[in-house]
């Protein structure tokens, strides 16, 4: 799968880990500690639900997916957790266990389900597993004080409303600290990556906090055999996630894949599109943009040569930074045009378009994609695949020398941290 | 005809809920919600693939009324779907989807309590025995509902459905259909604990379940228009060869229906086809459109063109068993094709299928050196080198094909004057005029 190799690309893994994962899997860690501990020490209530529900985490744990974006998620992992958090009653009998002992049962639970995971050597972050644990941790912690106190939830409504609010905020606090995690990694603002996550969360947070209330309900009429009857929903919901955020893998893997047509054909220099791409992505991330924002700008850098294939013939050295205005705005209009039979990539067929054109301090000229495109297109086209610091540096003096009229200097200025940062990161 | 059938399917529908009652025990208050709930679900089908099958939860709501209303009950709520407001609907449809919901209701509300089960919302004692008569009703539900829709298609539709439709429709979404009646139970189950609003928290997922397979049908869709778009712009260069790729792609697909190929490998030998040629870009444009004959190295450049595509599409994983159709689309049963060399049953089954297509669509398109050619005389010579160069069983499968389903050669193309050019004098993929090579000597 292509989100694996994009991880290694993007998220350093163990020896380079940033202090924010470093904080929050501490935090977890020492949670379960005293978890275990204490519920080992004063016994398990309940042992039926324990196992029960326990096995339903690891399973959850075992079937997890990546929503877009590369986000590690277990819906039914964490509807489990949640579900027996809300229990109140299994059966006719009551369900008095301890927050405590949520959060040992739910961290075995993740263990166990992680172990098949680490046996075959698939990647797993940690620090998305501490984040689902200290989400359902603080809803334990709020609401097992108020389940042992049954006179306040004797009513279906008010339970429903605590249930609904706690289960909210858990979510909320969730979202929050893997944005903080998620800007610090791929340096991006915070407030844009919360509203990503906010956003790629949301629907499957819901479905996941209906049916966790919806096994909490069901295990107090018909016992434990809900668990299996009711998590179908979120399984039907998990399936279809799971088919929606390979197909966005699979689209991006053929846009990148195709978008080397130009450099089989001789028409761009070897890996020029996919440079430019990196290129643009990251300083599209630099200056704010939102993830919806980044993909499109990623699709159109792909493709910003595509035009040159309706050429009769290469133009010599292909750099297109070198080219007459005419040729280039030629070749940026042929793109568009390629792009937009498509039918769906209008947007996308915009950027390209706009891409040649220079930027003159002009309000409001073009997107802002189109600029950065047109600056990392420059740049690649003075550096190519050379790792020299020293003609990284002239490229920037000459990108910067043509800000007055043909790059825009916030862009020029971004792209310049952004290649500054590489070639630190490379010494 | 077909509206007698209708009509008496209405009327019956109306006289189940009108006539036999009783209508005494009843609770109004949840007949109204499951009603409208009904009502939701038939105007909101959910496509569940690619191909515009829509699957709505609509039945689920009605075995939850089965249970918690019994046949009366769940008649009235099958009876809502007349007053969908979906506007591709005719009022003739409407009609007759209220009134096979409402007899469909009634047949599994009678069923239900005949098995054993209670109207009413379930006691906290009636799990597990619940579930037979339930699973039964569910059964009856579906199995009304097919034989009235299979009624009706069979009067509309002048041929009637072929017993194929009604194999992979009716017998493959019986067991989804089932599945989903799960649904129906567990709002029922619930409606002791916390009333009408078990149904909020039964479709909260199944809503994000639909939002998520919305997505997902779009993306597909985009995915496919985005390839079909990047290669057309491989051949905008050569106005002869345009729409090539796309109809490469529709005559394998054809083949591989008739050799009867899983939806899968369907998808994949669409996407096969399209990308097939996609490395004619590593070959020099002079090279291409050279009129006369060519040098070995020129013709080495062009026999090196399925391996340039597989260049371009090898990172694309899910092509999987589609990246061998490429490489190998060029190869010949009698082994003297390019680029290994590959004889017979060692040429990948895509390859065999991609071959064929290509070179009827490229005799039935018209290049600088001749006319198109008719299908007739295409198919001729396709028969003609079955065996030699073709796969005879995809030769077979093709002309079988093409017998039910008629093939659109492209529209004929002329020169536009001044473009002379931009075309190729001669074509890799005809197997009637050979490229001409000048051997070394």
């Amino acid at each position: 799968m292509l989100s694996t190799h994009r991880a290694e690309a993007r998220r350093p893994s163990w020896p380079t880990m940033d202090s924010g994962q470093l904080l929050l899997i501490s935090a977890a860690g020492m949670l379960v500690v005293a978890a275990v501990a204490q519920t080992a020490a004063a016994g398990i209530t309940g042992m039926r639900d324990a196992v029960a529900f326990g096995a339903l985490v690891a399973l959850g744990e075992l079937f997890r997916i990546a929503l877009p974006g590369n986000r590690e998620s277990a819906p039914i992992a964490t509807a489990g957790a949640l579900a027996y958090t809300l229990l109140l009653r299994v059966g006719d009998r009551p369900a008095p266990h301890s927050a405590m002992q949520v959060i040992a049962v739910t961290a075995v639970g993740m263990v166990v389900g992680a172990l098949p995971h680490l046996a075959a050597g698939r990647p797993t972050s940690i620090d998305a597993m501490a984040r689902r644990l200290l989400a359902v941790a603080a809803v334990a912690l709020l609401f097992r004080p108020l389940a042992a106190n049954a006179q306040i939830l004797r009513h279906w409504w008010v339970a429903l409303a605590v249930m609904t609010v706690l289960v909210a905020v858990a979510w909320l606090a969730d979202a929050v600290i893997a944005a903080l995690i998620r800007a610090e990694a791929l340096r991006a603002r915070f407030g844009v990556a919360l509203s990503d996550e906010l956003r790629v969360q949301a629907p499957l947070g819901a479905a996941v906090g209906a049916s966790a209330m919806l096994i909490a309900f069901a295990a107090g009429v018909m016992g434990l055999a809900a668990l299996a009857l009711f998590i179908a929903p979120l399984l039907v919901t998990q399936v279809a996630f799971r088919r929606y955020a390979g197909i966005r893998v699979t689209y991006l893997q053929t846009v990148r894949a195709l978008s080397r047509m130009t450099e089989v054909g001789g028409y761009v220099e070897s890996g020029h599109s996919h440079r430019v791409s990196r290129l643009a992505v990251a300083v599209g991330r630099e200056l704010g943009m939102s993830e919806p924002d980044v993909l499109e700008l990623e699709y159109a850098a792909l493709m910003h040569d595509i035009g040159q294939l309706s050429l009769p013939d290469p133009i010599p050295g292909g750099a297109t930074v070198l080219v007459s205005p005419a040729d280039q705005a030629q070749i940026a209009e042929l793109g568009a045009e390629v792009i937009r039979k498509a039918g769906v990539l209008d947007r996308v067929a915009e950027i390209v378009r706009r891409q040649s054109e220079p930027w003159r301090g002009a309000d409001p000229g073009p997107p802002v994609s189109s600029r950065i495109i047109r600056a990392a297109n420059g740049f690649d086209d003075l550096v190519g695949s050379s790792t020299d610091r020293e003609r990284a540096v002239a490229a920037l003096e000459r990108l910067r020398l043509d800000t007055a009229a043909e790059y825009d200097p916030g862009v020029v200025e971004a792209l310049s941290r952004v290649a500054g940062r590489r070639s630190s990161a490379r010494m | 005809m077909a509206r007698v059938y209708i009509g008496a399917v209405v009327a019956a529908g109306g006289l189940v809920v009108l006539l036999l009652g009783p209508f005494a025990d009843i609770a109004w208050l949840t007949l109204a919600v499951l009603a409208v709930l009904h009502l939701i679900c038939e105007a909101s089908p959910v496509p569940i693939s690619p191909q515009r099958h829509t699957w709505t939860a609509g039945s689920s709501v009605i075995l939850a009324a089965v249970v918690l209303l019994g046949p009366v009950g769940a008649a009235i709520v099958g009876a809502a779907a007349a007053f969908n407001t979906r506007r591709d609907l005719h009022v003739v449809q409407r009609m007759f989807n209220g009134g096979m919901w409402a007899l469909a209701g009634y047949c599994a509300g009678t069923v239900y309590l005949a098995a054993g089960g209670h109207a009413g919302v379930p006691a906290s004692g009636s799990f597990p025995a619940i579930l037979l008569p339930f699973a039964v009703a569910a059964i009856t539900l579906d199995f009304v509902n097919y034989v009235l829709v299979i009624g009706v298609l069979w009067l509309t539709q002048a041929a009637g459905p072929s017993s194929t439709t009604f194999r992979s429709g009716v017998l493959a979404s019986l067991v989804p259909d089932l599945g989903y009646a799960i649904f129906g139970l567990l709002m029922a189950a619930l409606w002791r604990v916390v009333g009408p609003f078990s149904t909020v928290l039964v479709f909260v997922p199944l809503l994000v379940a639909r939002w998520a397979v919305a997505q997902y049908v779009a993306q597909q869709e985009a995915h496919q228009a985005t390839m079909a778009a990047l290669c057309q712009a491989v051949e905008t260069k050569d106005f002869y060869t345009r729409g090539h790729s796309e109809r490469v792609s529709k005559a394998s697909v054809m083949i591989a229906r008739e050799i009867g190929f899983r939806p899968e490998r369907i998808e994949a030998i669409r996407h096969a086809g399209m990308l097939h040629d996609i490395g004619k870009l590593g070959v020099p444009t002079v090279v291409l459109q050279k009129s006369g004959a060519l040098t070995e190295e020129e013709y080495g450049a062009i026999q090196l063109h399925p391996m340039r595509g597989l260049e371009i599409v090898r990172e694309i994983g899910f092509l999987d068993e589609a990246l061998a159709g490429i490489m190998h689309h060029h190869e010949r049963m009698d082994g003297r094709g390019y680029p290994l060399g590959l004889a017979g049953d060692e040429i990948p089954e895509f390859a065999r299928v991609i071959g064929v297509a290509d070179a009827f669509d490229s005799m039935t398109s018209t290049r600088s050196y001749r006319g198109a050619r008719p299908v007739e005389e295409a198919v001729a010579e396709l028969c003609k080198w079955a065996g030699a160069q073709f796969d005879p069983v995809m030769v077979d499968a093709f002309v079988a094909a093409l017998r039910r389903e008629r093939w659109r050669p492209p529209e004929p193309v002329t020169a536009p004057a001044g473009q002379s050019a931009a075309a190729t004098a001669q074509d890799h993929d005809d197997p009637t005029a050979p490229l001409r090579v000048i051997p070394h000597r």
